[in-house]
């Protein structure tokens, strides 16, 4: 690659990262180490290898990252192809994440992306902080949520204060039909996902009684299929796999047969497929907008160039084109980003359970009445103790008399509390103080 | 506004082959373990918890002392998902029981626990609708019709359905198993 060309692709960078202007931020300082830091260190997670995931890997590949990271359990399915263009119809039934990263670094010399074929949920604490930013185009709340908990799980605090540098912001992008959003979350600082969960309509859902007696539209007939016949009938063995076809078509049957015995027009397998997924049609020219807001967003946090998103953009192209943006509010009882661990001192390692849970009521910042505790040891949740609920309680009661230490509570873990003198559960991290001194 | 990359510095690459775990609790499991802790049952309500270890599937226990039911005993099961409190618990009768808002399968028809649920009602919440559809069994919105429509023309053959259903014994040409207490 002759430097003429390496120069002149990257000009338009070069434009806008050394020299300064009325929009850059007061502490940007224009310089050629910028651009060299995006392209050689800055390291990128894209979620999502779908709509919005290829949009995204597309958008940030021709700007100039290199190290980017893509994640995604789904295969290539004969129906993504008119907008997933980074899959060809030989890709169906392979991983997004490896077809989209082979292409992108085929067709975007020295870019260097990395596949991940699994769930996000099988990557630990150790995967996800070796990211700059984190880019998710998801479809899925539960996702969103666990990522949200994971990159705050990553920071670290000092004194009640958040050390910036465990800051890993996420830059969100969602859409649906010709809506979609952009955002971006500074965990710790800005409002989270879980700050907002409130702007995530739930689901339609039908009352039973409807779908079971006076079934009206389409979509109560295969709710129907789906909550009652399938677990009365439980076809295959096993739960409804929205992706097999074999699951789709039974549904299908069953629900046409019960359309025509109330008389309800319009069922098709399309909608079944639509109701049992909880799909709604992807659009082409959303995503892509989207993409490129949050691909913009990705590229002024890594460069400081220009003031971020604050916070939330809405994008509705239903009837023309109208975008607004607002600063989605933090909030101070989120039970994800609010949480500052607070320490609590441990003194002596032989400890009684019931030597804290005293502690927990007598000490004057906390004075709890009947604090209910779960830890999370080895990655798995245990009920220390929890008084309230009586068949919980004497099943816990022997760990009253037990150690801190034989119940594997460690300096650092960090003990969920549940009390009715808080609003939500608070979590206390565990610090004993004896620990330097016996390592010695 | 912090400057994120003041330091610019190179991210190690930290991945280790252990299966991924977060070493803080979800925000599902933060709420449900307050939930739970501050369950605050009627004296005709008990809980179950097989694994006290999971507090997210556990049995509810309602032993009606007035209306229809009295003198039962109806086993409930709930299963918070990782989307609690986004999406209300999946819950299912295991106790076979005639009753017009429950069918032979155990399916439930609560409000709340479907197009009424809300994130800011709690666990408490479905407690005391599944207490009520005890003490009112509401014909309006049936599940079995047939115990629905009996409910409405005539209490007292629906009070003799239920006595019976509840000692163990057919009504219609379906068996009940026997749940009283
Ligand atoms: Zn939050």
């Amino acid at each position: 690659m002759g430097s003429d060309h390496t120069h002149r692709r990257w000009s338009h960078l070069q434009k806008v990262l050394e020299r300064s202007g009325p929009f850059c931020r007061p502490d940007f300082e224009p310089s050629s180490e910028t651009l060299k830091f995006l392209m050689e260190n800055c390291k990128l997670l894209v979620i999502g290898a779908g709509g919005l995931g290829c949009e995204l890997l597309k958008d940030l590949a021709l700007m100039g990252f290199r190290q980017i990271h893509v994640i995604d359990m789904d295969t290539v399915e004969l129906s993504n192809l008119n907008r997933q263009f980074l899959f060809r119809h030989k890709d169906i039934g392979s991983s997004k994440a490896e077809i989209a990263a082979k292409f992108i670094n085929a067709r975007v010399s020295g870019c260097n992306v990395v596949s991940h074929f699994c769930k996000i949920q099988d990557k630990d604490e150790a995967f996800y902080r070796q990211f700059h930013i984190v880019v998710c185009g998801l479809d899925s709340i539960v996702a969103r949520r666990w990522i949200n908990g994971m990159l705050i799980s990553l920071l670290v605090y000092e004194d009640g204060e958040i050390d910036p540098s465990s800051v890993i912001p996420m830059v969100d992008g969602g859409t649906e039909g010709f809506k979609g959003n952009a955002r971006v979350i500074l965990p710790g600082l800005s409002a989270c996902i879980e700050c907002t969960l409130d702007l995530y309509p739930p689901q339609v859902t039908f009352p039973l009684c409807t779908i079971a007696n006076t079934p009206r539209l389409p979509e109560h007939c295969i709710e129907y299929v789906k909550v009652i016949q399938w677990p009365k009938e439980n076809p295959f063995d096993c739960a409804i796999d929205g992706d097999d076809p074999q699951h789709i078509n039974w549904i299908y049957e069953k629900a046409t047969e019960r359309a025509a015995q109330f008389g309800i027009q319009g069922l098709t397998y399309r909608l079944v497929q639509g109701v049992v997924k909880h799909i709604i049609p992807a659009v082409a020219s959303t995503n892509a907008a989207i993409a490129a807001s949050c691909a913009t967003e990705v590229f002024k946090l890594a460069t400081s160039c220009c003031a971020s998103l604050n916070n939330y953009m809405v994008l509705n192209n239903i009837e023309g084109i109208y975008t607004y943006t607002y600063e989605a509010e933090k909030k101070d009882d989120c039970l994800a980003c609010s949480q500052v661990p607070r320490e609590i001192e441990i003194k002596d390692p032989n400890w009684k359970l019931k030597d804290l849970i005293e502690l927990l009521c007598e000490r004057s910042d906390l004075q709890m009445k009947n604090p209910g505790l779960t830890a999370n040891i080895n990655g798995k949740n245990k009920t220390l103790y929890m008084h309230t609920v009586q068949s919980i309680e004497e099943k816990t009661r022997e760990n009253l008399q037990k150690t801190l230490q034989d119940l594997g509570l460690r300096d650092g873990i960090e003990l969920n509390v549940a009390d009715v003198t808080t609003p939500n559960t608070v979590t206390l991290k565990l610090k004993f103080s004896q620990t330097d001194v016996e390592m010695l | 506004m912090i400057k994120l990359f003041s330091l610019k510095q190179a991210k190690k690459d930290g991945e280790s082959p252990k299966a991924g775990t977060q070493k803080k609790a979800s925000a599902a499991q933060l709420r449900i373990t307050k939930d739970i802790n501050e369950l605050n049952l009627p004296k005709t309500c008990g809980t179950e918890f097989p694994d006290p270890d999971d507090l997210l599937s556990f049995k509810l226990i309602i032993c009606p002392d007035e209306g229809f039911y009295r003198g039962g005993r109806f086993v409930f099961s709930f299963k918070v998902g990782p989307n609690y409190p986004h999406e209300p618990p999946k819950v299912k009768c295991e106790t076979q029981v005639y009753h017009p808002n429950i069918d032979l399968e155990g399916n439930v028809c609560l409000n709340i626990l479907r197009e009424d649920w809300k994130p800011v009602l709690t666990i408490n919440s479905i407690v005391y609708g599944l207490q009520y559809l005890f003490l009112e069994p509401n014909p309006e919105d049936p599940l079995n019709k047939d115990a629905a429509e009996v409910l409405q023309n005539n209490r007292r053959v629906f009070e003799q359905n239920v006595s019976k259903a509840m000692r163990g014994g057919y009504v219609g040409s379906f068996f009940f198993e026997r749940c009283l207490k």
